[in-house]
């Protein structure tokens, strides 16, 4: 009966979406993303590392449809594994990030005096380098991996969240029922999780959302300058950064890659300002 | 002395949602006399502050319909002017003040300055002239013209709900429709407050439409009353035929729950159960699920507005029977 | 017999910008098993941080504090947990007091869990039995609180607070937010509650109407002190103190022919920040003369009425 109750929620909530088509079709576009990347293997016509020096640089055909890039490799295929890749720096890295976030900024944001102060000062050193910058350097430390990209990514992104959820938090301590269950003996660990955080997430869905975005375009990045996945592991960015060298005869083989990018991040943008709606109480009636 | 100002005539009010239709205000009807306090009591969502944006003309755009009805104004139709000739008749003829005196007010802008605005925004003229009345405006509501240049902030509760209404009274309004004016202030603020409106309002001759709760407010204040109840004035007349000879059961009800200081009963009589849901109105008596005098035909159809005593109705089938 | 809650000098200063703010300052009294304290004042007069500090919500700055004989002024963690389960407290809004993401019987079974000893089905039977208590009708279990009125959502907060069936309740003004027709449906259940479990109220607001139903004692609070305290009888038959004389004239009543004389006070409540050692009142009051500026005391005008005005004995006369 109760897990019913929590269904209708989330019912509710996209009841509300549908009502915006942008972030209808958003979300389509975002789970046949998925779909490809899970069935990558089944879909793509070849397997993306096979070279083929005769069909270098070949242009479309029946059997090739996006064409070959410059080792005979064909494309299709390339950006349909790709998005395995891409998928996962935006989804990984963004949970990594969010889920110390939000930690720390309820942390921070519940405690206040001293731990809050520590915190966002330590947020603010970490914040005068730019946060690709840090991925840059980190990814560098690290060494060149789809994984440590990922490391990277997620822990260059922490303050963007952690601020946003300590903002909120704020505002949800000064609230009755959080002195209403100390009234009652709960402890802070549980004042934080049951009380604290699933009141104050709302605004950080969207961030979220958002935020996978983002990690996908500065994921790209990582690997179109070599930080990322690392060949013949297609990636979009790296596929990019492949095709710079016959971007002038070849423009194509950079295109579609950066076509991919460029949908799923608009796809994540777009849904998560629908979500900001339909997640905003006061615009429910 | 009896001419009318304001009529409200069969007003019905409509909140679309996605999911329901909210049938806030319906078949109001409403008559305020030139220099009348006119009380409109009522539980929260009983459609009190939905009648009175509705003379303004303000009631959120997307979602709220006036249906049908009338409000005329001076004999004019406010619901058939454009919006344009509204624009000149909001602030000016017809003003109002709003319960929360903290939101009313813009935070960056010293009082004085937005009394002086809202002067020359209805007026041809000068700055200065307009400065000159917004102190006579703020001492007349008993702020020193002193503060005039202070931002909102610098005030308390009850001062700025005096500039609220000093900037209300600054165009000398026919009507004012004071929503709720003192629920946000202490009492003994809203003493001062209520005291100073009575005193302006003589001096001003101005008819005030005072949306209340609490029917102590009432007493002090009104000369006559509306009881609101789930979207319809279940009774209305003047304030010593309601609190002398209430007929309504809701009005009764609303007198019998409230604490009173001279009573020495330990026990209030609250009214069983609540306000029936606004989108699922029944099709009779509105009071009928909560009525100790209810009867079968109560449920059946609407009931009628019954006069019991001149300018005295009820909208109760019961009374009538009662009368006969 | 010892009295159920005994509090003495108690003070409770916050450190601001501007200085020391005296919310509760050297606040002293006694409520026996059973009874009822009203608490009445205005905003800003320190009844709702006295409620709080009372049980420990906000730490006490000074003073004692015992229950059933037993000092509780700085209990230990364990004993505080165990003393959370007597002492509990209603509060004001009943839309921010429950927490959005509970249901109704989540809210309500929260106190239980936390106790622990019982397991999921007794806790579930004594959930219900809870809600059958202040008038919750079973159907409204697995509602959220935003789907329910105002009077439902106060009746949850008041089963949340009897969950640990404790013996005393602050009741921080449980019925302000309500309409008049539900809050006397809540004040009457408040009442029944009180008879049938034997609880002990201490009941803050601002509402004197309200309070003098409910209560056998009344404090009224200003700025921070007690000006004055009597049994609620005695304070509305002979009311001394000048600030509780206009605070009870400032009260609209519901009759239109006890035209009454409003005293108006000059003034706005100040804030007790760094307050001068003499009454506090005194820039409002009438009567005030030079000999208000030394530090008011509480004396016993009658048995058990007692008032903190050096003139008290003159403005009875007059």
């Amino acid at each position: 009966m109760r897990k019913k109750r929590k269904q209708s929620r989330l019912l509710e909530v996209w009841h509300q979406l549908k009502k915006n088509k942008v972030a209808v079709v958003a979300l389509f576009v975002l789970v046949l993303l998925f779909l490809v990347a899970i069935f990558a293997p089944y879909l793509a016509p070849h397997p993306y590392e096979k070279q083929n020096s005769k069909l270098a640089n070949a242009g479309p055909s029946r059997e090739h449809p996006l064409g070959n890039d410059r080792l005979g490799r064909d494309i299709l295929s390339r950006l349909i594994y790709g998005t395995r890749q891409s998928l996962q720096m935006g989804i990984v890295s963004v949970a990594i990030a969010a889920a110390i976030g939000i930690l720390l900024g309820s942390v921070a944001g519940y405690y206040g005096g001293w731990v809050d102060n520590l915190s966002m000062r330590l947020l603010d050193i970490y914040q005068a380098v730019p946060m690709f910058l840090l991925s840059v350097s980190l990814a560098a430390i690290l060494g060149p991996s789809l994984r440590n990209a990922i490391i990277a990514l997620g822990i260059g992104t922490v303050p963007g969240y952690a601020r946003i959820m300590r903002a909120s938090v704020l505002t949800v301590r000064e609230k009755e029922y959080v002195e209403a269950a100390r009234a009652i003996n709960a402890s802070d660990i549980r004042i934080i999780f049951k009380y604290i955080i699933p009141n104050s997430i709302g605004p950080l869905i969207v961030q979220i959302t958002m935020g996978v975005g983002s990690c996908i375009l500065a994921g790209s990045a990582l690997s179109f300058i070599g930080l990322g996945v690392q060949p013949p592991v297609p990636e979009w960015g790296a596929m990019i950064s492949d095709a710079r060298r016959v971007m002038r005869e070849h423009p194509t083989h950079a295109l579609y890659p950066g076509l991919c990018v460029m949908i799923s991040v608009l796809a994540c943008n777009l849904l998560g300002d629908g979500l900001r709606d339909a997640l905003d109480p006061r615009l429910k009636n | 002395m009896d001419e009318k100002l304001l009529e409200i005539r069969n007003l019905a009010v409509e909140y679309h949602t996605d999911e329901a239709v909210v049938y806030a205000v319906n078949n109001v009807n409403l008559t305020v006399k030139k220099g009348e306090t006119i009380g409109l009591v009522g539980e929260t969502g009983a459609g009190k502050t939905t009648i009175a944006r509705s003379i303004l003309r303000i009631l959120p755009p997307p979602t709220a319909r006036i249906v049908s009805g009338e409000i005329l104004f001076n004999s004019t139709d406010l619901l058939k002017l454009s919006e344009k000739e509204m624009q000149k008749v909001r602030g000016n003829k017809i003003a109002m003040i709003f319960q929360d005196p903290m939101t009313a007010l813009n935070p960056i802008e010293t009082v004085g300055f937005q009394i002086a605005e809202a002067i020359q925004r209805h007026n041809k003229i000068t700055h200065f002239e307009a400065e000159k009345r917004a102190c006579d405006m703020l001492e007349m509501v008993g702020i020193p013209m002193e503060r005039y240049s202070e931002y909102p902030h610098q005030f308390s509760g009850g001062m700025k709900q005096r500039v609220v209404i000093a900037m209300a009274l600054s165009c000398n309004p026919e009507l004012l429709l004071a929503d709720e004016p003192t629920t946000a202030l202490d009492v003994t603020i809203q003493a001062q407050v209520l005291d100073m409106m009575e005193s302006l309002k003589k001096r001003l001759g101005t008819s005030v439409v005072l949306i209340t709760h609490d029917l102590g407010v009432v007493a002090d204040t009104c000369d006559s009353v509306a009881v609101v109840y789930a979207g319809e004035i279940v009774e209305r007349g003047t304030v010593e035929h309601i609190f002398d000879f209430a007929a309504h059961p809701y009005t009764l009800g609303l007198f019998g729950s409230l604490p009173q200081l001279d009573s020495k009963e330990r026990r209030l009589k609250p009214i069983k159960g609540m306000m029936p849901d606004p989108t699922n109105l029944p099709p009779g008596c509105r009071f009928y699920e909560r009525c100790p005098e209810a009867i079968k035909e109560c449920a059946e159809a609407p009931p009628p507005d019954v006069e019991v005593a001149p300018g005295h109705t009820v909208k109760c089938i019961r009374v009538k029977g009662d009368a006969a | 017999m010892t009295p159920l809650l005994e509090v003495r000098n108690l003070k409770k200063y916050f450190k601001t910008r501007y200085g020391l703010l005296h919310a509760v300052d050297d606040v002293s009294f006694t409520l026996d098993r059973g009874k009822t304290l009203g608490v009445v004042g205005e905003s800003g007069c320190g009844k709702t941080t006295l409620g709080r500090t009372v049980l420990h919500l906000t730490e006490p700055t000074d003073g004692q504090i015992f229950f059933e004989g037993r000092d509780i002024m700085y209990p230990k963690k364990r004993e505080l947990r165990k003393l959370r389960e007597n002492m509990q407290i209603i509060f004001q809004d009943p839309y921010s007091s429950l927490n959005p993401r509970m249901t109704v019987s989540e809210a309500i079974m929260e106190p239980l869990i936390l106790r622990g000893g019982m397991s999921n089905d007794e806790m579930l039977a004594e959930t219900r039995k809870l809600m059958d208590t202040v008038g919750l009708a079973s159907r409204f279990e697995n509602s959220y609180p935003h789907e329910l009125d105002g009077g439902r959502r106060q009746r949850i907060g008041i089963a949340r607070a009897l969950a640990l069936k404790p013996k005393f309740i602050v009741c921080d003004e449980p019925v302000s937010a309500l309409d008049v027709s539900i809050q006397a449906q809540i004040i009457n259940l408040m009442l029944d509650l009180q008879e049938e479990f034997g609880l002990t109220y201490m009941f803050v607001t601002h509402d004197l109407s309200v309070v003098k139903y409910i209560s056998d004692e009344i404090m009224v609070m200003y700025l921070g002190q007690v000006v004055e305290k009597a049994p609620s009888d005695e304070l509305f038959a002979n009311t001394l103190h000048p600030y509780s004389k206009a605070l009870l004239s400032a009260i609209p009543i519901p009759n239109i022919h006890k035209k009454r004389k409003r005293i108006l006070l000059r003034g706005e409540i100040t804030s007790p920040v760094n307050p001068k050692p003499g009454c506090r009142f005194m820039a409002r009051c009438d009567y005030a003369r030079e000999e208000c500026n030394e530090p008011q005391v509480l004396e016993e005008s009658s048995p058990g009425h007692f008032v903190a005005c050096c003139r008290y004995k003159e403005i009875m006369t007059s």
